[in-house]
This record gives structure tokens, sequence and C-alpha cells, in this order.
């Protein structure tokens, strides 16, 4: 049973650590802000909470796996919030949702 | 193990460093620290586990709050300054 659950743990802490790195390819590679939220979304919502959990299994019960709990909790509730008001403050300061912009310039790229 | 969680949140903040320097829009960097301050939660705790000592993660608590706090609060100065989207820098 010990066996089987520090497993599960590696497992989740791997998961977890590969869904941050494709996130943050993400963040890099793709072409619009409002695909790049996307992408910070996918680390924040997968990466975090699976490397959580699989320290919370790590710890078993003790203080140590309500703090991660909070920890958890918290990141749930304030990572979807944040990205929302990051999507309105840019798309109130005029970014639109399927321009691409240039890279260099930042001026608006056509075609 | 833990060595390779480490690792991959370590390879993660460092793309969102090159996201936050290269980002031609405010957003972009904004977004990119918010990645960053997430990272820093799960390292914090990755080394507290790490080192056995695991007492450090209310500094990972508090420091989920902060980030959340700043980076609202940065959003609130720059929502209304629309030209700062799209400028070219140095202008």
């Amino acid at each position: 049973m010990a066996v089987a659950i520090d497993l599960l743990s590696w497992v989740l802490i791997l998961v977890g650590g590969a869904f941050g790195i494709i996130g943050g390819i993400g963040l890099l590679r793709l072409p619009d802000f409002f695909s790049r939220i996307h992408a910070a979304s996918v680390t924040d919502s997968m990466c975090a909470p699976c490397i959580i959990a699989g320290f919370m299994l790590q710890s078993g019960f003790t203080l140590v796996t309500v703090k991660l709990l909070f920890l958890i909790v918290f990141l749930f509730l304030t990572s979807p919030t944040a990205s929302h008001a990051l999507a309105k403050a840019a798309l109130h300061s005029g970014l639109e949702p399927g321009k691409h912009y240039d890279g260099n310039t930042g001026k608006e790229r056509q075609g | 193990m833990i060595v390779a969680a480490i690792l991959s949140i370590l390879i993660t903040m460092a793309l969102a460093v090159t996201r936050a320097l290269l980002g031609k829009t405010v957003y972009d960097r904004i977004l990119a620290v918010n990645v960053f301050g997430t990272k820093t939660v799960l390292l914090i705790a990755a080394l507290a586990f790490l080192s056995g000592r695991p007492d450090i993660l209310d500094i990972a608590l508090a420091y989920a709050l902060i980030n959340f706090i700043g980076v609202i609060a940065v959003l609130r100065f720059f929502e209304y300054d629309g030209d700062a989207a799209t400028r070219p820098e140095g202008e």
C-alpha cells in the first residue's frame, strides 16, 4: 500500500512537471496574447495542483497536508481570477483577440 | 525525484522569464510574471520537501497571497492606459 501511494505521488509530480514545461513552451511560442493566457492557465490549473497533490500524498496525515491543501485551494481560487482580470484589462486597453502583433515592433501585423 | 520536479519547475520559470523579457505588450509581461510567481510558490514547496523542513510552506502561502495581490494591483494601474498595450518600446 505504501508503495502504491509513493508511486501515485511520483506519477502526479512528473505529470505536473510535464504540464508546466508544456505551458511554458506555449507561453513562448503561441502567437497571440489571449492564446498565451490559455498557456499560462494550463500551467496554473494543471501543474500546480498535480505537484502539490503529489507532495500531499508524500506527507501523510500531518499539519503539512493541511497547509498544502490551503495552498491548492488558494491557487485554485486566485489563478482564474488573475487570468480573467488580465484578459479584461487587455481587452479594455485595445488589444483584440485574433489579431497577431509583430514581435519586433508591437504593431499589428497584416495577414 | 523531487530534484526532477525542481528541474521542471526551473525550466518553466526560465521560459516565463524569457517571455517576460521578449513580450512586447505590458500584459504579456504581467502574465509571465504571474506564472513565475506561481512557479516560485511551487519551488518553495519542493525545496521544503527536499530539505526535510516543511515549515517553509508558510512562506509559500504568504508568497502566493502577495503574488496575487501584486498582479491585481499592477493590472489596476495599467488598465486605463490603453496606448501602452500596443505602443512600441521607447516611444
